[in-house]
């Protein structure tokens, strides 16, 4: 089959590999119909996460048909379309049946590695680095589901691909970012990070009965997607360093600050002056592994007593986080891999009913083959890319 | 701002590829210590500044990936690995090697019992065993891979069997490794499942045969017990135990 392989820094390329086939008795082959690239997949293409090899599969939002199921998946019939959550989840241990399935006990078969890097290990994931699983990913034209009884999800046949194809994963992850705020009657919450991720969670604070929504990024066409989900958009090159920032958002909320934060930016953020450069010299002298500067504004912005959401993704350590500001503040600190199995069926119930249609993220459709491109362009911001889809 | 150029990035792809040998204790710290080293270094005047800042570069590197240069030149070997493989060296014959690991398992004591006290079983979840041929109530019959495709055996008998608790086991006379094991299952507070605490003990005889014996119960045996119990409980919990073996990738 075609696949999306990984050879290096900034070198992806549409190889012919293997069939996937049935390892396991829960197993099933999906063949693909829709794929997406994920801002996460920047981290990779960028070689920031460690632990991934040179011949990787890569990709963890895919849907498509069922083509083969191993004898203990009995909810899914050849020719069953359906979306599968990215991650990889048992359903039947302590954090599967706790509701907290990004968790999960068993579904990581490198548990060790990353054991050694957070002291306990996380679910398994398609396509994202040995450290959670080195499971092959979905670009591809097949892809072998564990688990696929309790993960994928059933589509009726009157929705489109492009409607129900960021179940897979941003949407429930912004979503769940927008939960953890535990949003009030009259609360602000502020966004750092247009993205997708970010685009999900503006549209999920409103469904969540969020008064206000600001959110922050340096590209137009993202701010003005932000503004079309109603937010108002502050481009923060021209607010200013982290101090400007906050100023310019206490100032926004009548001297409060926002009640919730969410940093939908994660560990390649970019900052400005000589905060940007501290973090850049750090990153690249490998003494710490994130840039970790929205996540630092959002903890400075954030009101007394408020919340800080963090759905944007790191993975090992970072420095100058002001946790002075955390402790005094008296802020909550919710974050995670998105717990996808809680969110799925509701929120395609939210797309069945027309309460969303979250396919206006999408700004590019390109075949498998034209992948390396994709990345290409999604990672240098060009041609205004926000949402790249892969038809194989 | 533009992301990084591409000669530059933090993780070089032939690291990925190196062995450890850096202890997972000494890993952690190095991280940290490099950390704080780097920033005390930035904070410096010119020459000793970078010197300190590349030495803490050099330690965080050292921590994440587990291989650290200076160690590889001086023939030191401080991880798990390295750490067996001198003890198991220095092994006066007949003492005993330990490990004891405890693992929690959202099943009852019962189940979890009456799976492992049907000995067949055991080579489901422990990679090194081929198979075990229960011979009568007490005695079996234990067959492991060896290196080199060569098997080793050897007969058991079970000395403790408390229903729903614990199972206690060790090698017959004539066995090439002495070795008793235990393993106790206890309730886990407040219907958490059961906690498994497995002890094993080997006793590999000196010289070659010591060598041979140590790759048999794997370079690390203490994580050998770990990997082992950890299959058990994915196994017992999800009916499966997580692999990759046999997926497709560019390298195949």
């Amino acid at each position: 089959m075609r696949a999306l392989v990984w050879h290096g820094t900034h070198d992806v390329r549409v190889d012919n590999v293997p069939d996937p086939k049935l390892l396991n008795p829960r197993d099933a082959i999906v063949r693909v119909t829709s794929t997406a690239i994920c801002g996460s997949d920047l981290h990779l293409y960028d070689n920031y996460i460690p632990t991934l090899q040179k011949g990787d599969i890569l990709g963890h939002e895919f849907m498509g048909e069922v083509v083969e199921t191993g004898p203990e998946v009995k909810n899914l019939r050849v020719g069953d379309r359906v979306a599968i959550p990215f991650t990889i989840s048992c359903g039947s241990c302590f954090f599967c049946t706790s509701d907290l399935w990004s968790l999960c006990d068993n579904g990581n078969p490198n548990a060790e590695m990353a054991e050694t890097m957070w002291g306990f290990s996380t679910a398994g994931m398609f396509g994202y680095s040995h450290l959670t699983g080195g499971y092959a990913g979905g670009q591809a034209e097949y892809v072998r589901v564990p688990y696929a009884d309790v993960g994928p999800i059933k589509i009726p046949d009157g929705l489109p691909d492009d409607e129900v194809l960021f179940l897979t994963d941003i949407f429930p992850t912004g979503f769940m970012a927008a939960e953890n705020c535990n949003i009030q009657p009259g609360d602000t919450i502020a966004v750092w990070g247009c993205g997708p991720v970010g685009q999900f969670a503006i549209r999920s604070a409103f469904m969540l009965g969020a008064h206000r929504v600001i959110a922050l990024d340096r590209f137009p066409e993202r701010l003005r997607m932000a503004r079309e989900g109603g937010a108002e958009a502050l481009d923060y090159t021209d607010v200013g360093n982290t101090l400007d920032v906050v100023d310019m958002l206490r100032d926004m909320t009548g001297g409060r600050g926002p009640d919730a934060c969410i940093d939908a930016v994660g560990m390649e953020a970019h900052g400005i002056g000589l905060e940007g450069w501290y973090d850049k010299v750090k990153h690249v002298t490998q003494m710490q592994t994130e840039r970790p500067i929205a996540l630092r504004q959002a903890i400075q912005a954030c009101r007394k007593g408020g919340v800080v959401s963090i759905p944007g993704v790191y993975g090992g350590l970072a420095d100058k986080i002001p946790l002075g500001a955390m402790m005094n503040k008296g802020l909550t600190l919710r974050m995670g891999q998105t717990h996808m199995h809680r969110y799925l069926q509701p929120l395609l119930g939210h797309v069945e009913e027309g309460k969303i249609d979250p396919s206006f993220v999408i700004t590019h459709r390109l075949p498998l083959d034209e992948a390396p491109e994709g990345y290409r362009i999604f990672r240098d911001k060009q041609d205004e890319c926000i949402k790249v889809v892969l038809k194989p | 701002m533009q992301s990084l150029p591409s000669e530059v990035h933090p993780v070089e792809e032939h690291d990925q590829k190196q062995d450890t040998n850096v202890g997972d204790a000494e890993r952690f710290v190095s991280v940290l210590a490099g950390t704080a080293v780097a920033l005390a270094g930035l904070g410096r005047g010119r020459g000793a500044g970078i010197a300190a800042a590349a030495a803490g570069a050099a330690l965080v590197h050292r921590g994440v990936t587990g291989h650290c240069h200076v160690y590889d030149a001086a023939g030191i070997d401080t991880s798990d690995k390295g750490r067996i493989e001198q003890a198991v060296a220095m092994l006066p014959a007949n003492r005993a090697l330990h490990v004891e690991r405890v693992f929690t398992v959202a099943r009852s004591p019962e189940d979890l019992y009456n799976f492992w006290r049907k000995l067949e079983n055991l080579p489901q979840f422990m990679q090194h065993l081929e198979r075990v041929e229960v011979l009568d109530e007490r005695r079996s019959h234990w067959v492991a891979k060896g290196p080199a495709g060569t098997d080793i055996e050897w007969d058991a008998e079970i000395l403790e069997d408390a229903p729903n608790q614990r199972i206690t086991w060790r090698s017959l006379e004539g066995a090439d490794v002495a070795n008793d094991g235990t393993v106790r299952f206890e309730p886990a507070v407040a219907g958490r499942g059961t906690e498994v605490r497995v002890s094993l003990s080997y006793s590999p005889p000196a010289g070659k045969l010591g060598a041979t014996v140590a790759r048999l119960f794997g370079e690390n045996p203490e994580q050998q017990v770990r990997d082992d119990l950890r299959r058990f409980k994915s196994l017992m919990e999800a009916g499966e135990i997580p692999t990759t073996e046999g997926q497709p990738s560019g390298r195949n």
